[in-house]
Protein backbone atom coordinates (compact mmCIF):
# COMPACT_ATOMS: atom_id res chain seq x y z
CA UNK A 1 0.00 0.00 0.00
CA UNK A 2 1.48 3.43 -1.17
CA UNK A 3 1.64 5.83 1.90
CA UNK A 4 -1.52 8.45 0.10
CA UNK A 5 -3.79 5.21 -0.54
CA UNK A 6 -2.44 4.95 3.38
CA UNK A 7 -3.73 8.63 3.68
CA UNK A 8 -6.63 8.33 2.05
CA UNK A 9 -7.89 4.46 3.93
CA UNK A 10 -7.14 6.92 7.20
CA UNK A 11 -9.24 10.42 5.81
CA UNK A 12 -12.22 7.70 5.03
CA UNK A 13 -11.89 5.89 8.38
CA UNK A 14 -12.59 9.20 10.20
CA UNK A 15 -14.98 10.08 7.67
CA UNK A 16 -16.92 7.18 8.14
CA UNK A 17 -16.95 7.86 12.14
CA UNK A 18 -17.76 10.91 11.66
CA UNK A 19 -20.76 9.87 9.55
CA UNK A 20 -21.52 6.86 12.23
CA UNK A 21 -21.67 9.82 15.05
CA UNK A 22 -24.32 11.84 13.35
CA UNK A 23 -26.25 9.08 12.35
CA UNK A 24 -26.60 7.86 16.04
CA UNK A 25 -26.78 11.09 17.25
CA UNK A 26 -29.52 12.23 14.82
CA UNK A 27 -31.51 8.30 15.49
CA UNK A 28 -31.13 9.03 19.09
CA UNK A 29 -32.33 12.34 19.20
CA UNK A 30 -35.39 11.00 17.43
CA UNK A 31 -35.83 7.87 19.41
CA UNK A 32 -36.26 10.15 22.71
CA UNK A 33 -39.04 12.54 20.84
CA UNK A 34 -40.78 10.04 18.72
CA UNK A 35 -40.80 6.58 20.20
CA UNK A 36 -40.06 7.46 24.16
CA UNK A 37 -42.19 11.37 23.78
CA UNK A 38 -40.02 13.62 25.18
CA UNK A 39 -40.92 17.04 23.94
CA UNK A 40 -37.66 18.57 22.69
CA UNK A 41 -36.43 22.13 24.36
CA UNK A 42 -35.31 24.92 22.17
CA UNK A 43 -31.99 24.35 22.61
CA UNK A 44 -32.59 20.52 21.76
CA UNK A 45 -33.95 22.17 17.77
CA UNK A 46 -31.06 23.98 17.43
CA UNK A 47 -28.43 21.58 18.22
CA UNK A 48 -31.06 18.90 15.57
CA UNK A 49 -30.73 21.84 13.13
CA UNK A 50 -27.01 21.75 13.46
CA UNK A 51 -26.49 17.71 13.50
CA UNK A 52 -29.63 16.06 11.16
CA UNK A 53 -27.84 17.65 8.26
CA UNK A 54 -24.35 16.44 9.10
CA UNK A 55 -25.58 12.67 9.14
CA UNK A 56 -26.40 13.88 5.33
CA UNK A 57 -23.46 15.50 4.27
CA UNK A 58 -20.92 12.76 6.15
CA UNK A 59 -22.81 10.21 3.89
CA UNK A 60 -22.82 11.87 0.44
CA UNK A 61 -18.75 12.67 1.01
CA UNK A 62 -18.51 9.13 1.77
CA UNK A 63 -20.13 7.65 -1.18
CA UNK A 64 -18.83 10.12 -3.39
CA UNK A 65 -15.00 10.33 -1.57
CA UNK A 66 -14.94 13.93 -0.77
CA UNK A 67 -12.18 15.73 0.31
CA UNK A 68 -13.58 19.33 0.60
CA UNK A 69 -16.21 17.82 3.58
CA UNK A 70 -14.57 19.65 6.13
CA UNK A 71 -15.24 22.94 4.54
CA UNK A 72 -19.00 22.57 5.04
CA UNK A 73 -19.53 20.20 7.69
CA UNK A 74 -17.35 22.34 10.40
CA UNK A 75 -19.55 25.22 10.07
CA UNK A 76 -22.81 23.09 11.20
CA UNK A 77 -20.63 21.21 13.81
CA UNK A 78 -19.14 24.61 15.32
CA UNK A 79 -22.48 26.39 15.77
CA UNK A 80 -23.63 22.62 17.07
CA UNK A 81 -21.14 22.62 19.42
CA UNK A 82 -21.81 26.34 20.53
CA UNK A 83 -25.46 25.54 21.76
CA UNK A 84 -24.45 22.48 23.02
CA UNK A 85 -21.92 24.04 25.12
CA UNK A 86 -24.04 26.66 26.17
CA UNK A 87 -27.23 24.47 27.23
CA UNK A 88 -24.74 22.09 29.38
CA UNK A 89 -22.96 24.92 31.05
CA UNK A 90 -26.84 25.80 32.04
CA UNK A 91 -27.34 22.42 32.86
CA UNK A 92 -24.73 22.38 35.37
CA UNK A 93 -25.48 25.80 36.66
CA UNK A 94 -22.85 27.48 35.65
CA UNK A 95 -25.02 29.72 33.80
CA UNK A 96 -27.86 30.86 35.44
CA UNK A 97 -31.15 29.52 33.91
CA UNK A 98 -32.76 33.10 33.54
CA UNK A 99 -30.06 34.18 31.32
CA UNK A 100 -31.70 31.82 28.72
CA UNK A 101 -33.96 31.86 26.19
CA UNK A 102 -36.48 29.06 27.28
CA UNK A 103 -38.03 29.79 30.14
CA UNK A 104 -41.20 28.82 28.91
CA UNK A 105 -42.45 25.52 27.69
CA UNK A 106 -40.18 22.81 28.31
CA UNK A 107 -37.26 23.71 29.78
CA UNK A 108 -33.91 23.19 28.62
CA UNK A 109 -31.97 21.71 32.16
CA UNK A 110 -34.96 19.03 32.81
CA UNK A 111 -33.57 15.20 33.16
CA UNK A 112 -35.32 13.48 30.78
CA UNK A 113 -33.15 10.44 31.29
CA UNK A 114 -30.27 10.52 33.76
CA UNK A 115 -28.20 6.74 33.63
CA UNK A 116 -25.78 6.26 36.02
CA UNK A 117 -26.27 9.36 37.23
CA UNK A 118 -24.45 11.54 34.92
CA UNK A 119 -25.54 10.50 31.35
CA UNK A 120 -28.26 12.89 30.19
CA UNK A 121 -29.64 13.86 26.70
CA UNK A 122 -27.49 17.52 27.08
CA UNK A 123 -24.34 15.22 27.75
CA UNK A 124 -24.78 13.33 25.28
CA UNK A 125 -25.46 15.45 22.78
CA UNK A 126 -22.17 17.85 23.46
CA UNK A 127 -20.43 14.55 23.39
CA UNK A 128 -21.25 13.83 19.96
CA UNK A 129 -20.44 17.13 19.06
CA UNK A 130 -17.22 17.08 20.36
CA UNK A 131 -16.58 13.74 18.70
CA UNK A 132 -17.41 15.12 15.15
CA UNK A 133 -15.17 18.59 15.90
CA UNK A 134 -12.05 16.39 16.55
CA UNK A 135 -12.56 13.88 14.19
CA UNK A 136 -12.80 16.24 11.68
CA UNK A 137 -9.66 18.74 12.85
CA UNK A 138 -7.59 15.16 12.08
CA UNK A 139 -9.38 14.51 9.28
CA UNK A 140 -8.19 18.18 7.60
CA UNK A 141 -4.76 17.47 8.88
CA UNK A 142 -4.49 14.22 7.24
CA UNK A 143 -5.96 15.06 4.11
CA UNK A 144 -3.74 18.61 3.67
CA UNK B 1 -14.79 -5.40 3.81
CA UNK B 2 -15.75 -3.24 0.83
CA UNK B 3 -16.31 0.50 1.72
CA UNK B 4 -19.65 0.64 0.21
CA UNK B 5 -20.40 -2.41 2.13
CA UNK B 6 -19.73 -0.90 4.87
CA UNK B 7 -21.76 2.12 4.82
CA UNK B 8 -24.82 -0.26 3.91
CA UNK B 9 -24.24 -2.57 6.92
CA UNK B 10 -24.08 0.30 9.49
CA UNK B 11 -26.99 2.83 7.74
CA UNK B 12 -28.83 -1.16 8.09
CA UNK B 13 -27.77 -2.21 11.51
CA UNK B 14 -28.45 1.55 12.71
CA UNK B 15 -32.16 1.78 11.09
CA UNK B 16 -32.97 -1.87 12.51
CA UNK B 17 -31.55 -0.91 16.15
CA UNK B 18 -34.40 2.22 15.67
CA UNK B 19 -37.05 0.04 14.45
CA UNK B 20 -35.97 -2.61 16.45
CA UNK B 21 -36.06 -0.43 19.98
CA UNK B 22 -38.73 1.47 19.15
CA UNK B 23 -41.15 -2.03 18.53
CA UNK B 24 -39.41 -3.50 22.49
CA UNK B 25 -40.49 0.52 23.91
CA UNK B 26 -43.65 0.18 22.42
CA UNK B 27 -44.29 -2.49 23.82
CA UNK B 28 -42.83 -3.21 27.23
CA UNK B 29 -44.46 -2.76 29.99
CA UNK B 30 -44.28 1.10 31.40
CA UNK B 31 -47.12 0.66 34.46
CA UNK B 32 -46.50 3.00 37.40
CA UNK B 33 -45.07 1.02 40.52
CA UNK B 34 -43.03 1.35 43.26
CA UNK B 35 -42.54 4.42 44.94
CA UNK B 36 -44.39 6.24 42.18
CA UNK B 37 -47.42 4.75 42.57
CA UNK B 38 -48.16 7.16 45.59
CA UNK B 39 -47.50 9.96 43.05
CA UNK B 40 -50.42 8.78 41.10
CA UNK B 41 -52.65 8.97 43.55
CA UNK B 42 -52.83 11.90 46.38
CA UNK B 43 -55.88 11.72 48.75
CA UNK B 44 -56.37 15.59 47.98
CA UNK B 45 -57.77 14.31 44.84
CA UNK B 46 -61.24 14.66 43.53
CA UNK B 47 -62.83 11.18 42.42
CA UNK B 48 -65.40 11.04 40.24
CA UNK B 49 -67.37 7.70 39.78
CA UNK B 50 -67.67 5.02 42.33
CA UNK B 51 -64.72 5.38 44.66
CA UNK B 52 -64.44 1.79 45.77
CA UNK B 53 -64.37 0.77 42.11
CA UNK B 54 -61.48 -1.83 40.66
CA UNK B 55 -60.18 0.23 37.95
CA UNK B 56 -58.94 3.52 38.13
CA UNK B 57 -58.30 5.76 35.38
CA UNK B 58 -56.21 8.98 36.57
CA UNK B 59 -56.38 12.12 34.32
CA UNK B 60 -54.04 15.13 34.46
CA UNK B 61 -55.25 17.94 32.94
CA UNK B 62 -54.67 21.70 32.38
CA UNK B 63 -57.85 23.64 32.24
CA UNK B 64 -56.07 25.77 29.86
CA UNK B 65 -55.79 22.85 27.57
CA UNK B 66 -58.18 22.28 24.23
CA UNK B 67 -57.48 18.69 24.28
CA UNK B 68 -58.48 17.89 28.04
CA UNK B 69 -61.86 19.97 27.29
CA UNK B 70 -62.41 18.08 24.51
CA UNK B 71 -61.31 14.56 26.52
CA UNK B 72 -63.77 15.62 29.57
CA UNK B 73 -66.87 14.59 27.81
CA UNK B 74 -65.47 11.77 26.16
CA UNK B 75 -64.27 10.15 29.42
CA UNK B 76 -67.16 11.42 31.51
CA UNK B 77 -69.18 9.18 29.33
CA UNK B 78 -67.77 6.49 29.59
CA UNK B 79 -68.22 6.72 33.47
CA UNK B 80 -70.97 6.64 33.18
CA UNK B 81 -71.68 3.58 30.67
CA UNK B 82 -69.88 1.66 33.25
CA UNK B 83 -70.95 3.45 36.50
CA UNK B 84 -69.87 0.71 39.83
CA UNK B 85 -66.61 0.05 37.75
CA UNK B 86 -64.91 2.79 37.25
CA UNK B 87 -63.36 5.96 38.99
CA UNK B 88 -61.96 9.07 38.03
CA UNK B 89 -59.28 10.72 39.57
CA UNK B 90 -58.48 14.36 38.19
CA UNK B 91 -55.14 15.59 38.93
CA UNK B 92 -53.55 18.99 37.96
CA UNK B 93 -50.69 19.19 35.48
CA UNK B 94 -51.23 23.01 35.09
CA UNK B 95 -48.28 23.61 32.22
CA UNK B 96 -49.71 26.70 30.41
CA UNK B 97 -49.49 30.23 31.72
CA UNK B 98 -51.65 31.53 34.10
CA UNK B 99 -53.37 27.83 34.73
CA UNK B 100 -52.14 27.67 38.21
CA UNK B 101 -54.79 30.42 39.42
CA UNK B 102 -57.44 28.90 37.56
CA UNK B 103 -56.80 25.40 39.49
CA UNK B 104 -56.62 27.89 42.67
CA UNK B 105 -60.18 28.88 41.21
CA UNK B 106 -61.30 25.20 40.91
CA UNK B 107 -60.10 24.17 44.03
CA UNK B 108 -61.75 27.19 45.74
CA UNK B 109 -64.93 26.46 43.98
CA UNK B 110 -64.85 22.65 45.57
CA UNK B 111 -64.78 24.63 49.13
CA UNK B 112 -68.62 25.55 47.81
CA UNK B 113 -69.48 22.07 46.38
CA UNK B 114 -69.07 22.76 42.75
CA UNK B 115 -66.22 21.44 41.56
CA UNK B 116 -67.15 20.14 38.76
CA UNK B 117 -69.51 22.99 37.94
CA UNK B 118 -66.62 25.42 37.76
CA UNK B 119 -64.45 23.09 35.82
CA UNK B 120 -67.44 23.00 33.00
CA UNK B 121 -68.04 26.07 33.03
CA UNK B 122 -64.13 26.90 32.80
CA UNK B 123 -64.12 24.38 29.95
CA UNK B 124 -67.31 25.55 28.45
CA UNK B 125 -65.58 29.31 28.04
CA UNK B 126 -62.03 28.01 27.10
CA UNK B 127 -61.56 29.88 23.45
CA UNK B 128 -62.84 33.36 24.99
CA UNK B 129 -60.59 33.22 28.22
CA UNK B 130 -57.62 30.98 27.07
CA UNK B 131 -56.73 32.05 23.61
CA UNK B 132 -53.72 31.22 22.14
CA UNK B 133 -50.77 33.13 23.39
CA UNK B 134 -52.22 35.68 25.14
CA UNK B 135 -55.04 33.77 28.04
CA UNK B 136 -56.82 36.17 30.01
CA UNK B 137 -57.92 34.62 33.06
CA UNK B 138 -59.87 37.51 34.41
CA UNK B 139 -62.13 36.68 32.28
CA UNK B 140 -63.18 34.06 34.24
CA UNK B 141 -64.69 35.81 36.94
CA UNK B 142 -67.72 36.59 34.34
CA UNK B 143 -68.66 32.47 34.40
CA UNK B 144 -68.41 31.39 36.85
CA UNK B 145 -71.41 33.11 38.57
CA UNK B 146 -73.27 31.43 36.11
CA UNK B 147 -73.29 28.29 37.89
CA UNK B 148 -73.63 29.86 41.34
CA UNK B 149 -70.01 30.05 42.67
CA UNK B 150 -70.07 33.04 45.53
CA UNK B 151 -67.07 35.11 43.88
CA UNK B 152 -66.01 37.05 46.77
CA UNK B 153 -65.59 33.81 48.57
CA UNK B 154 -63.61 32.15 46.21
CA UNK B 155 -61.15 35.24 46.15
CA UNK B 156 -60.79 34.68 49.71
CA UNK B 157 -60.21 30.61 49.36
CA UNK B 158 -57.97 30.72 46.79
CA UNK B 159 -55.57 32.23 48.74
CA UNK B 160 -55.65 29.49 51.39
CA UNK B 161 -51.94 27.69 51.95
CA UNK B 162 -53.16 24.34 51.68
CA UNK B 163 -54.60 24.83 48.12
CA UNK B 164 -51.06 26.14 47.52
CA UNK B 165 -49.59 22.83 48.72
CA UNK B 166 -52.19 20.77 47.38
CA UNK B 167 -51.38 22.50 43.56
CA UNK B 168 -47.70 22.19 43.81
CA UNK B 169 -48.05 18.47 45.07
CA UNK B 170 -49.91 17.40 41.84
CA UNK B 171 -46.78 19.46 40.00
CA UNK B 172 -44.24 17.63 41.75
CA UNK B 173 -46.20 14.29 40.42
CA UNK B 174 -46.15 15.08 37.41
CA UNK B 175 -42.58 15.48 37.38
CA UNK B 176 -42.13 12.12 39.57
CA UNK B 177 -44.14 10.27 36.59
CA UNK B 178 -42.72 11.89 33.55
CA UNK B 179 -46.41 13.73 32.61
CA UNK B 180 -44.96 16.29 30.01
CA UNK B 181 -47.84 16.95 28.29
CA UNK B 182 -51.67 17.40 28.73
CA UNK B 183 -54.05 15.08 29.03
CA UNK B 184 -52.58 12.30 29.98
CA UNK B 185 -54.04 9.13 31.37
CA UNK B 186 -53.02 6.32 33.21
CA UNK B 187 -55.41 3.49 33.69
CA UNK B 188 -55.08 1.21 37.33
CA UNK B 189 -50.83 2.75 36.59
CA UNK B 190 -50.72 1.89 33.01
CA UNK B 191 -49.62 5.47 31.15
CA UNK B 192 -51.85 5.69 27.65
CA UNK B 193 -48.70 4.92 25.32
CA UNK B 194 -50.09 6.12 22.35
CA UNK B 195 -52.48 8.91 22.53
CA UNK B 196 -56.22 9.14 20.94
CA UNK B 197 -60.13 8.73 21.96
CA UNK B 198 -59.60 5.13 20.63
CA UNK B 199 -56.71 3.77 22.74
CA UNK B 200 -57.57 5.89 25.50
CA UNK B 201 -61.56 3.42 25.25
CA UNK B 202 -59.61 0.42 24.31
CA UNK B 203 -57.09 0.91 27.43
CA UNK B 204 -60.32 1.05 29.64
CA UNK B 205 -61.81 -1.77 28.50
CA UNK B 206 -58.70 -4.18 29.04
CA UNK B 207 -58.95 -3.04 32.67
CA UNK B 208 -62.27 -3.56 33.51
Amino acid sequence: MTPSQNTSNLTWTLLFLCWLTAMIATLGSLFFSEVMLFPPCVMCWYQRICMYPLAIIFLVALLSNDKNVFKYAMPLVLLGLFFAIYQNLLYYGILPEAAAPCSQGVSCTSDYINWFGFITIQLLSLVSFVTVFTLLIFLKRKAS
Amino acid sequence: MKKQTLIIASLFTLVLLFVGGSYLYKNADHSVTGEKTTALMRPHAYVLGNPNAKTTIVEFFDPACGTCKSFYPFVKNILKQNPDKLKLVLRYAPFHTDSYYVVQMIEAARLQGKYLEAIEVIYKYQDKWASHGTPNIGLIWGFLPEVGIDIDKLKDDMKKPEIDALIKQDIADTKTLGVNATPEFFVNGKPLTKFGYKELQALIESEL
